[in-house]
């Protein structure tokens, strides 16, 4: 006796079918754009330790138009990370409660993006502030 | 019971993913966009020195290391997951190579920033 022919619903293209899969999708490709990043730094970790040829060679391939246009995917990809992040915040996080009601959901949402501007300001005037 | 060791893969999952969600968009402008193309920060922002420095602070090592390891630990714990979406059925086999991917990324990340030393 063979195995059992158990029907499968194929699986080819079902995030096609409707716009809530397919925006599924593209937040779970940004996975990939996040693990690529990472690579990246820590490539560039790997050049200087090597030494200042082998960073300054890195930072060179940086500066090509194609890393440019490579990273401003990425830039979209961690963009709607985020957004998305902040997003189902209400629902991945434990009740909070203050004066004994619950936090409202939007709420939640806006002070986690708020707290994602003003952190990225204050990195950005870091960076900014170091390099003047 | 066997301990399960979800906890531990789900919170370095979240730590990336919160800490990609609050700097990620940032970060990525900063070193891939603005000091590459010179454009608003100077295009000698990450020079070989500025860098060394920060790489030799402990403070700049902790950074980079969490930046790196957190960020590949969210995302190889979220493309494991995708494979069952996209109709790939894996075992635990494939799950342990993906969070060691990660965790060798860290390693090697630790090692590097641990060989660059402390300066002076």
């Amino acid at each position: 006796m063979g195995k059992p022919k158990t029907y499968l619903r194929p699986m080819t293209g079902w995030w096609r079918r409707n716009p809530f899969y397919r925006s599924y999708m593209i937040r779970e490709f940004s996975s990939v754009l996040v693990t690529v990043y990472a690579l990246i730094l820590l490539f560039g970790l790997y050049r200087l330790f090597q030494g200042q040829a082998a960073f300054d060679a890195w930072r060179a391939a940086l500066a090509t138009p194609g890393s440019i246009l490579f990273h401003l995917l990425v830039l979209a990809a961690f963009f709607y990370h985020a957004w998305t992040w902040f997003e189902i915040m209400p629902k991945t996080m434990p009740f909070i409660r203050l004066g004994g009601r619950r936090v409202p959901d939007n709420a939640i949402v806006a002070s986690g993006a708020a707290a994602a501007v003003a952190l990225s300001i204050l990195l950005f005037g870091l960076v900014w502030w170091v390099t003047r | 019971m066997k301990r399960s060791n979800k906890p531990v893969f789900w919170s370095l999952f979240g730590a990336g993913g919160m800490l990609a969600a609050l700097i990620g968009t940032m970060l990525v402008f900063v070193t891939g966009i603005a000091a590459p193309a010179g454009f608003l920060l100077p295009g000698d922002t990450m020079s070989y020195a500025r860098m060394m420095a920060l790489a030799q602070h402990w403070l700049g090592k902790l950074g980079i290391l969490a930046v790196i390891s957190l960020f590949l630990f969210h995302g190889c714990h979220r493309m494991y997951h995708c494979l069952h979406d996209v109709g790939v059925h894996v075992g635990a086999g494939i799950k342990a190579l993906f969070h060691g991917f990660a965790a060798a990324g860290t390693l090697v990340a630790a090692y590097l920033l641990l060989s660059i030393g402390f300066g002076g």
